[in-house]
């Protein structure tokens, strides 16, 4: 656990960068500090590792008085990952993996055996491991950061913004294995981003921050999005905080329709496309394509194909996102929008199709628990009533 | 060319040669060896930067001359010494560098340095593992100038009778004979185009990471 009490960072030039802040950083969980820029998450952030000295109250780990350790040695045990990574340029990978442990007083052949262990662990290959940071791209780059800041084993994990430099898909995948990787390391894990949906997406509790080093809210991420504590936050979450709040419901009872599809290789049959005969109305223009393990692989356009076509990869029109089992209502809702059908696909465990969810459905399950839950907003509706289809979720999925 | 000369003489030009070989060589070591601490306190400490690399700055437009004569009654040598002459390159060689060293401690990038500290490096072990290796391509091209400086600057203690290829050009006037001369300056620049590669090669073996980005 981390304890910030009453602390505050002035600069020598008069400018307050963190305002009397006292939190509790719950141990084993993601705690993400999130705010616009100059709000002091950073400066907070490295308070822990007195990479900035407060200049008033006292930041403690598990009771400890930072200030009582040797800063060298104090960092020594807690992982950092910075911006753009930070790593060694002059280092080869499994080297700046091993950086810590040499540090600590660890045989540079033992270290840089156990860096081995780690890349994969970040999902890198072995050959990597030789390797200069500046021949990976910038998402490998992040993953021997990463890799880098659990070389230790450290307890606590300090990130900060450790995302922000990559292409959002590459940063959709980082954050998906980071939430993966957490889950089986269970780290006490500050983490600072300026964008609230990755808060919200990561964080187990979210630290709202407003200019000027105020603690604006400190709340579980659904708790943030329902219930902003003033404007500031209100506003800093966003226009669609509605919407992602759905985030937090998740669709397990809504209505799956059976959904006609067709195997790759196949020919187009006959009638398809033209409600009046043959697959009949069901499907309409549009008929899900799936490859041989039943899993989608997108949507044929009926009008575009001769009949006994058969079809292949190229005729098909992506879809959008798949709804899964335990997938929220704000996926489910995507789902079915993203659609060029307008038909959500569901999937199970093993993403084979089991059909589609129509976006008429969700809505009506959003209603639901609305009604449900009175005038309170989804995710504080009591799941107690049989009535409401829907339980809590701690967490995005 | 009176090629007969310079076989008659040959012995005595290698022997300059060396001589200004290590006269060049010495200055060029001790002074980076003495510019590393310096220039790193002038980048670990803003306030001495102006200080130091105004000193620095001053220090260089001493006249080489002037300062072969002076030596002696500080360091109470004979005017003869070559150690007049090393202690004056050194100075020189440090004055050029203590900048470079700062300017190169410089360019590191922030991060890369913020990175070091957060892994929980002390500071001297920070500068020495980290930054001065990152320093070395900036630092490298500032001692090659620094090197074909010196190796220029050596003959010019020929004035005052220390043995090394700048003698070649007092005899060449003397005798009014261009033989010496054109060897004198075919041998400086020899030997500046020797420390330049070994320093260039110095530079791409302890970059190896530099390489393969180039390469890349």
């Amino acid at each position: 656990m981390i304890n910030f009490q009453s602390v505050s960072k002035v600069y020598p030039d008069g400018t307050p960068a963190v305002e009397d802040l006292t939190i509790e950083i719950p141990t084993g969980k993601i705690t993400v500090f999130v705010g616009p820029s100059g709000c002091g998450k950073t400066t907070s952030l490295r308070m822990i590792n007195r990479m900035i000295e407060p200049t008033g109250g006292v930041v403690l780990i598990d009771g400890q008085d930072t200030r009582s350790i040797d800063a060298p040695t104090l960092r020594r045990g807690i992982g950092y990952v910075i911006q753009n990574a930070g790593l060694f340029p002059h280092r080869t990978v499994l080297d700046n993996i091993a950086t810590v442990p040499v540090l600590q007083g660890q045989s540079r052949r033992a270290a840089r055996a156990a860096a081995g262990d780690l890349l994969a662990r970040v999902g890198l290959d072995s050959a990597m491991g030789s390797r200069y940071p500046a021949q990976l791209s910038g998402g490998q780059q992040q993953r021997v950061g990463v890799a880098r800041a659990l070389a230790a084993d450290p307890p606590v994990m300090l990130m900060d913004e450790p995302f922000s430099a990559v292409d959002p898909v590459v940063r959709a995948q980082l954050q998906d294995e980071f939430i993966r990787l957490q889950s089986e390391l269970g780290k006490t894990i500050v983490f600072v981003t300026h964008d609230i949906d990755e808060a919200v997406k990561l964080g187990d509790q979210i630290a709202v921050f407003a200019v000027g080093g105020r603690l604006a809210q400190f709340a579980r991420p659904a708790d943030v999005l329902s219930r902003p504590s003033d404007d500031f936050v209100a506003d800093f979450v966003g226009r669609d905080r509605g919407y992602r709040a759905l985030s937090f419901v998740v669709s397990e009872d809504l209505p799956v329709h059976d959904e006609p599809t067709l195997t790759l290789g196949q020919a187009v049959p006959a009638g398809a496309g033209s409600a009046a005969e043959g697959i009949g109305d069901a499907h309409g223009q549009w008929l899900l394509v799936v490859d041989e393990q039943h899993q989608p692989r997108g949507w044929l356009d009926c009008l575009r194909v001769p009949q006994g076509h058969r079809v292949s990869v190229n005729d098909l029109v992506l879809g959008g996102s798949l709804a899964g089992p335990d997938a929220s209502l704000r996926t489910a809702l995507d789902a079915a929008l993203s659609s060029p059908s307008g038909r959500g696909v569901a999937v199970d465990g093993d993403s084979k199709v089991i059909g589609t969810v129509a976006a008429r459905d969700v809505l009506a399950a959003i209603e639901q628990s609305r009604g449900a839950g009175g005038d309170q907003p989804p995710p504080q509706a009591e799941p107690a009533e049989s009535a409401d289809p829907f339980r809590k979720a701690g967490a995005a999925t | 060319m009176n090629w007969a000369w310079l076989d008659r003489n040959t012995d005595q030009i290698v022997s300059w040669l060396i001589a200004h070989f290590w006269l060049a060589l010495i200055p060029t070591v001790v002074g980076l060896l003495l510019a590393l601490p310096i220039g790193a306190l002038a980048h670990r400490y803003r306030w001495s930067y102006a200080t130091l690399i105004t000193l620095a700055g001053l220090l260089y437009t001493v006249p080489s001359l002037a300062l072969f004569v002076v030596l002696p009654a500080i360091l109470g040598t004979r005017i003869l010494d070559p150690l007049n002459v090393i202690v004056a390159l050194t100075l020189y060689t440090l004055a050029l560098l203590v900048r470079v060293v700062a300017d190169a401690l410089d360019s590191v990038p922030p991060l890369v340095v913020q990175s070091a500290s957060a892994m929980g490096y002390r500071p001297l072990k920070s500068l020495i593992n980290v930054q001065l290796p990152l320093a070395i391509p900036v630092i490298g091209a500032g001692l090659r100038v620094a090197a074909v400086s010196n190796v220029s600057l050596v003959s010019v203690a020929a004035l005052l009778g220390i043995p090394q290829l700048g003698q070649l050009f007092t005899v060449g006037f003397q005798l009014d004979f261009a033989t010496p001369i054109i060897a004198g300056i075919v041998l400086c620049l020899l030997l500046a185009a020797l420390f330049d590669v070994a320093i260039q090669l110095i530079v791409r073996f302890s970059t190896p990471w530099q390489r393969v980005v180039k390469s890349r």
